[in-house]
């Protein structure tokens, strides 16, 4: 892989309280890469995610987002710069109606306030993203009407509406049945083939060791190991972690 | 018939609400005994404040309780400009209520960017603490507002038989913008970004929804049509004192009346109001100025919440949606 990385995380640190959650964390994420972030409970992926895409404010550390420095990040204006993320529970909007949560996440300014509530282009891609996931029949109901599975879905569906360049996943299959874990991760290869760099923490090691390439390992908020994952899976640091050493 | 029903659906709303305004514009012609307009002329205000409040309180599920502080800067803001002009024609007045309604938003703004850092209960709280700050001024600024004593403005020289009849279609215009307003923001981006922000305003916020914009415009809207309800009632009565100007049992009305006929819909304010209103007008008038139609009003909160949380609108189209669902 040649040029410069899509994501950049320098030396990031947050500490809440007297525990230092993120401890002088540093990685990169290369471009077009599904990258991996693993490591035990506790050990920071969460808040490594709400730090780079700033649901929560770093202590220090820098972040190079697509060659530009971010210095106060913000979660929209990521959002409408090609960063968007999923969350542990995944989180749709239940009043609005499948498609409507689509167009609410295509990524629209203030500017845009004043249009339809529904364009015809928004609803055009919506529809499109939609057929991919096989969400097209339930379009028109309200999403709280949705199964776990299926708002897992959505949500990841919704945020491509964005045309995002890297997407965090946080737990993609947390909770879902094994068909469900088959059809993200076939989604999550299509959407990688056409261009799309993937960040995702999981807890599946099977799915992970299929997917991931590289994988980045965390423990105690800081980085311990980083390569393929069968490299990365025999190191003893790695084992340690996982095992308790 | 189900046929008919399709076409009812097409066709009814729009033609029952040109049936309720013709009726509403044909009211005080037909109708003889002046308090009866006075009725009408009040429900019509508390309608298009209870539609207004429900851009905020409603769509963006923002619970302002501070919106009678600028009801009162509106009637203020009236009675200060024309208490030492003379009224002419009468109509004057009423036209100085646009740039009034125009001016307290712009007010309104900077206090929804602070108040809006909070949320749900907290919001409440730190509105209505702004309504008893403006009225704290309003007693204190004497002035600006003659304090205690009230300020004056000239009384309209319309025929004492036909006098209510003009506040009466200015209220009327009012409801008709606040009407506007709601079902062009249900229509619009706006609406879509005000119901993603009352559903998850964090996870708005993480796909890019302007929530910010659409806070502050609903804000500044729902202020619009409240202050120029203040300017109308202002001039109606023609002198005002700042604990019936700036008055929180009008906040507990608006919020009342929509949570009665439905949150974030677009009729469910207008039945609030048609049936709170008018009945707390009557009981005013046969029981006089007492107050015990605050027991009423806490009556009517109470069996809200305990039958139908959501307002009569949504409970009654559920029934109806699971009625045809079981047909």
């Amino acid at each position: 892989m040649s040029g410069p990385p899509l994501l950049e995380v320098r030396a990031l640190t947050k500490r809440f309280g007297g525990v230092t959650a993120v401890d002088g964390c540093s990685f990169a994420v290369r471009r077009s890469t599904i990258t991996g972030l693993i490591g035990p409970n506790g050990s920071g992926k969460t808040t490594v995610f709400n730090l780079v895409t700033g649901h929560l404010p770093a202590d220090s550390g820098q972040l190079v987002f697509d060659g530009r420095p971010v210095t106060r990040p913000d979660p929209g204006r990521l959002y409408r710069r090609g960063l968007s993320r999923t969350f542990q529970q995944p989180r749709v909007f239940g009043e609005l109606t499948v498609l409507e949560n689509m167009s609410a996440a295509a990524g629209h300014d203030w500017r845009a306030l004043a249009g339809r509530r529904l364009s015809a282009r928004d609803a055009a891609r919506g529809d499109a993203l939609l057929a991919e996931f096989g969400l097209s029949g339930h379009r028109d109901t309200p999403a709280a009407e949705l199964s776990y599975g299926q708002r897992k879905l959505l949500e990841f569906a919704a945020l491509l509406m964005s045309e995002p360049a890297l997407v965090l996943l946080d737990e993609p299959t947390a909770g879902v049945s094994p068909a469900m874990v088959a059809t993200i991760e076939r989604h999550v290869r299509a959407r990688n083939t056409s261009g799309t760099t993937f960040l995702l923490v999981e807890h599946d090691m099977g799915l992970v060791m299929r997917l991931c390439d590289p994988v980045i390992v965390l423990d105690g908020g800081t980085v311990i190991a980083e390569g393929p994952p069968d490299d990365v899976r025999s190191r003893p640091r790695v084992l340690d972690a996982y095992l308790g050493g | 018939m189900r046929r008919r029903l399709g076409r009812y659906r097409r066709y009814g709303p729009g033609l029952a609400g040109l049936a309720g305004l013709a009726a509403l514009v044909v009211f005080p012609l037909a109708v003889s005994a002046p308090w009866l307009v006075t009725v009408g002329l009040f429900t019509l205000m508390y309608a298009a404040l209870a539609s207004a409040w429900n851009l905020v309180g409603g769509y963006a599920g923002y619970p302002s309780l501070g919106h009678a502080a600028f009801f009162g800067m509106g009637a203020y803001a009236e009675a200060i400009w024309w208490t030492h002009r003379t009224a002419g024609s009468g109509y004057g007045p009423f036209w100085t209520l646009p740039p009034i309604g125009l001016a307290v938003a712009a007010v309104a703004v900077p206090v929804a960017w602070i108040a809006m850092r909070t949320r749900t209960d907290v919001f409440a709280i730190v509105t209505i603490t702004f309504l008893f700050v403006v009225q704290t001024l309003a007693f204190n600024l004497r002035g600006l507002t003659g304090g205690a004593q009230g300020v004056a403005m000239p009384v309209a020289p319309f025929t004492p038989a036909t006098f209510e009849r003009p506040f009466y279609y200015a209220m009327l215009a009012l409801l008709l913008l606040a009407l506007a307003m709601s079902y062009g923001v249900l229509h619009s981006r706006l609406g879509l970004a005000l119901t993603a922000v009352r559903g998850d305003e964090d996870k708005a916020r993480s796909v890019g929804v302007p929530v910010g914009a659409a806070k502050l415009t609903a804000f500044a809207l729902s202020v619009v049509v409240t202050a120029m309800a203040g300017g109308v009632w202002a001039y109606y009565l023609s002198f005002i004192y700042p604990q019936f100007a700036i008055d929180p049992l009008l906040s507990i009305g608006m919020v009342l009346m929509v949570f009665l006929g439905g949150r974030g819909t677009l009729w469910g304010p207008v039945l609030g109001a048609f049936v709170v209103a008018p009945a707390q007008q009557y009981l005013a008038y046969r029981f006089g100025a007492s107050q015990l139609y605050l027991l009423a009003y806490a009556a009517l909160f109470v069996v809200v919440m305990l039958v139908m949380p959501r307002g009569a609108l949504p409970t009654l189209r559920d029934r109806i949606r699971r009625a045809e669902a079981r047909a």
